[in-house]
């Protein structure tokens, strides 16, 4: 099982790489939406590294952390493109 | 020697990283928000399924299975969702969609 550890540990650093090269985009903009759906990846990436961790570590209880941070991930999006648009409704 | 189970993990990871690098670079060098979006959307949503997809089988069988498709079955609802509704915000915005007219500039 360790070359799956060590295969699920690399792939969990390079998506915090690639995570860390999106940040260019939230700096950068230009609109308020190119930071929301760059932020959006990020959070995407970050639930994934959590479950890799997971299972690298074989510590199902991360699971939930992972859990929860996929649904405020995607409530953010939402939240930020609804409430950020004058006559609201983006649903 | 590595068994079929391993193989089929690692070509999992594999795919996921691919998918997720060619997410990066869409967001990256992509002309305007709405390209960008799709590029985000689309190839992360399939990433980070792939790569949960490696995580569960790792786990074998029993409750971390479940969960871990569970997650990615959220993700998968809810990716292209929140995609949707930012790239309709920055419509209702007054935001312009890149056009050849543009040459090359981003927006």
């Amino acid at each position: 099982m360790t070359l799956l550890t060590d295969a699920m540990l690399a792939a969990a650093g390079a998506f915090v790489l690639l995570s860390i090269v999106i940040v260019y985009r939230i700096v950068r903009g230009p609109t308020m939406q190119d930071r929301v759906v760059a932020a959006n990846v990020v959070g995407t990436n970050t639930v994934v590294v959590i479950a890799l961790l997971a299972a690298a570590f074989d510590a199902p209880g991360y699971l939930d952390i992972a859990l929860v941070y996929a649904l405020l991930n995607f409530l953010m999006s939402i939240a930020i493109s609804k409430f950020t648009v004058e006559r609201g409704g983006v649903m | 020697m590595v068994s079929l189970y391993e193989a089929g993990v690692l070509a999992l990871l594999i795919g996921g990283i691919f998918f997720a690098l060619v997410a990066v670079v869409g967001l990256l060098r992509l002309p305007d928000i709405y390209t960008r979006t799709h590029a985000a959307s689309k190839t992360d949503t399939l990433g980070a399924g792939l790569t949960l997809a490696a995580a569960a089988l790792v786990f074998g069988s029993g409750l971390p299975t479940i969960k871990t498709a569970l997650l990615l079955a959220f993700l998968f609802i809810t990716n292209p969702t929140a995609a949707h509704a930012i790239a309709r915000a920055a419509d209702d915005q007054g935001i312009e969609p890149w056009t050849a007219d543009d040459g090359g500039e981003d927006r």
